[in-house]
């Protein structure tokens, strides 16, 4: 078998190079972020390898004793890495132009919707406006004076004409108009505000 | 167990198809076809497989190649039930999708390319699903995100540069982590290839376990948008097309959740980390349902109140009882049909109205009474109106937590029925503001094409058939989840005799295991 004991430069190396990714990934600009996802994968690369114990020989039967050959595994998995890594780093970079191309920088922004939203919480006001609940509801006791549920007419018995629909306004005492004058339409919009 | 061969055909089929599709570029109908036919047989082949597949699970070794060296294929019923729910929604997404390109003159979808990617992503998720061992997972999950970044910057737009490049760093970082938590796997245990792994651990210095055990659930986290690991999923799901969206709703974040089950089941049965789950999925659970409560476009609404339930199948998880995972697998099947659907009627919405934004919107109930039902049924179903899929898995996965008892637990419960309060209200709201308010200013919305309906009326009425077959699939689940509580059944399917699977390199067998 051979050595599992890892290498010191290596396990250095990782350090190095994950740190750096991990602190550009970190940074607004794109570019940075596009250097810092390479190096991270290179460390992790170089983790994958390390995890297949010290390099031995080719590992190609008849060429290396059994015993003295690398793990070859984690070699397969880390040329699969780069492959990906590649195809990512170069749609990255794209996408970057394009975001050159479109706005003159190449910036990662942060959520817009979500900020103007935590703008209007810190105002207390409401993400949404509800634009049909904004007619002023009277209270209770006048509006129960104007609203007819079945008919705006009420039916009387009149003499020998027989039942006749007349208006409301006709029947109704003249001194007990209701009082259909705009309430104080400041106090009923605050009462109706949600608490947040 | 002759239709092992079936097993690789759900992930293999697309790519094909997607090869294919490429070189047919200059024919919009024949890459139309090409997809369609690709999808319905990879639909035929998933349940052939869920309804043929027994305790035992399908698993094939790719190319003869004996399991912990060659890359083998397993097909168990979990996953049998996610490539069939996943198959059925990529189909209507397709269909949804193609026909809003053709009524968009193809301005939206750049034809040539996203027949292909859209084929790709689908191997992807369908792979994902198959995979035998971890590094394939990982192969898996870099083919859909691959094609998920193509889709979510699908034209170019700068709204859309701006949401995906947010979308692909967090990915990049989870896949680094991911990859990160192989090496390390490796190092432990020197295999990658999950039954061997799943031997080997108990093997393995506890706390060491315990770390690869985090790391993993670490990566999955990220792609399942589990708190706190969920702040890109709302910033950048609404921007993309609607079926892009639906899709990427329905099954990127399952296929997270689906990784976490595989593993926490699988490879750390011991339930080390529980307390902590239960504490994520009930802090995912009120911080989605509170975020989506917040919002004002329909599209971001959707996208927290499907970070909220990613909270309702962790919580399963996170018990580790037979009843909690039935309960989780029933959610996840439930919960793909149901988030994508309404994502499509969202598109719908957008399509007719003009706009997502609740505060434009409204007096949709008139324009378009069909529409209404097409919101109402799947947003009843979210939830969890009676008696509905939504309903059962709920209650479903509220009983689990009762009979775990834990105050924890009960907590859970309590915060369960909470956050599908909280939904009823976010939807019910949108509902009010979206079809029955009077609208500030008159739509400007096209009419509905009938090829976009057709899918999504298809997706709701496959919703309410979930409901409908409840009790098989209910059964189903129990036995998925007593399949991946018993291990055994997976490991010696894959492994006959504790070493190598079936196939060629026998001869390497007298060396022992391998590193």
């Amino acid at each position: 078998m051979i050595e599992m004991a890892p290498s010191l430069v290596l396990v250095v190396t990782i350090a190095v190079l994950v740190a750096v990714g991990v602190y550009l990934i970190l940074e607004r600009s794109l570019t940075r972020i596009i250097i810092g996802v390479v190096l991270l994968g290179n460390g992790v690369n170089l983790l994958l390898l390390l995890s297949g114990g010290r390099a031995g020989g080719p590992p190609i039967i008849d060429l290396t004793p059994a015993e003295e050959m690398s793990d070859p595994l984690p070699e397969a998995l880390i040329l699969t890495a780069i492959v990906i890594t590649l195809g990512m780093t170069a749609f990255l970079l794209a996408l970057a132009y394009r975001s050159w191309h479109l706005n003159g920088h190449d910036e990662v922004q942060d959520d817009i919707e979500d900020r103007r939203i935590a703008y209007l919480a810190a105002r207390d006001e409401l993400a949404f406006e509800d634009t049909d609940t904004d007619v002023v509801v009277p209270d209770i006791e006048s509006e129960a004076h104007e609203v007819r549920d079945e008919t705006d007419t009420l039916t009387i018995l009149v003499g020998e004409e027989g039942l006749v629909n007349v208006p409301v306004e006709a029947v109704r005492p003249s001194g007990d108009a209701p009082d259909d004058g705009a309430p104080d339409d400041g106090a009923s919009q605050t009462d109706r505000e949600e608490p947040r | 167990m002759t239709l092992e061969w079936l097993a690789p055909v759900p992930a293999i089929l697309p790519l094909f198809g997607a090869g294919l599709a490429l070189a047919m570029w200059r024919s919009k109908r024949a890459q139309l076809i090409i997809s369609v036919v690709v999808l319905a047989l990879v639909l035929a082949a998933a349940l052939t497989l869920l309804l043929t597949v027994g305790d035992a699970p399908y698993v094939l070794d790719i190319g003869g190649w004996s399991a912990p060296v060659g890359i083998n294929v397993v097909a168990d019923r979990l996953a049998a039930l996610m490539l069939t729910v996943s198959s059925a929604v990529t189909l209507c997404v397709l269909l949804y999708s193609m026909a809003q390109g053709l009524a968009d003159g193809g301005e939206d979808t750049p034809v040539a390319i996203y027949h292909p990617t859209y084929l790709v992503l689908a191997a992807g998720v369908n792979m994902a699903f198959l995979a035998g061992d971890l590094f394939n997972l990982f192969v898996a999950f870099e083919v859909l995100l691959a094609a998920s970044y193509v889709l979510i910057t699908l034209g170019g737009t700068s709204a859309r540069i701006r949401s995906g490049t947010i979308y692909i760093v967090v990915a990049l970082v989870s896949s680094v982590i991911f990859l990160a938590a192989i090496a390390l796997v490796y190092a432990a245990t020197g295999t990658v290839n999950m039954a061997h792994v799943a031997l080997r651990l108990p093997e393995i210095d506890p706390g060491v376990a315990q770390v690869l055990q985090l790391l993993l659930l670490l990566a999955f986290g990220i792609k399942a948008a589990m708190f706190p690991l969920h702040a890109w999923l709302p910033d950048s799901y609404p921007t993309a097309p609607a079926p892009v969206t639906a899709v990427f709703a329905g099954l990127l974040t399952k296929v997270g959740v689906y990784a976490i089950i595989r593993t926490q089941t699988l490879l750390f049965p011991g339930g080390t980390v529980d307390t902590l789950l239960l504490w994520l999925a009930l802090a995912t659970m009120i911080v989605g349902i509170l975020g989506a409560v917040a919002q004002d476009d329909i599209k971001r609404l959707l996208s927290f109140t499907l970070v909220s339930h990613i909270g309702y199948m962790i919580f399963g998880i996170a018990l580790s009882s037979q009843a909690g995972l039935t309960g989780s697998i029933f959610y996840v099947a439930h919960h793909i049909t149901v988030q994508t659907t309404l994502f499509l009627v969202v598109g719908l919405v957008e399509r007719r109205g003009g706009t997502t934004s609740l505060d434009r919107l409204g007096g949709l109930a008139k324009l378009a009474p069909g529409l209404a039902i097409l919101f109402f049924i799947p947003a009843m179903n979210l939830s969890g109106i009676p008696p509905m899929s939504g309903f059962l898995g709920k209650v479903g996965l509220l009983q689990a937590g009762v009979a775990d008892g834990t105050p924890l637990a009960w907590a859970l419960v309590a915060g369960g029925v909470v956050t599908s309060l909280l939904t009823l209200y976010a939807i019910v709201k949108a509902w009010n503001k979206a079809f029955w308010q009077i609208p500030p200013a008159p739509l400007e919305g096209a009419p509905l094409p009938r090829g976009m309906v057709g899918p999504t009326t298809a997706l709701v009425i496959f919703g309410l058939g979930l409901t409908v077959v409840a009790g098989p699939l209910y059964t189903y689940t129990e036995q998925a989840a007593a399949n991946l509580r018993d291990r055994e059944t997976y490991i010696v399917g894959v492994l006959p005799d504790g070493k190598r699977g079936t196939g060629e390199s026998d001869e390497v067998v007298a060396e022992g295991g391998s590193s």
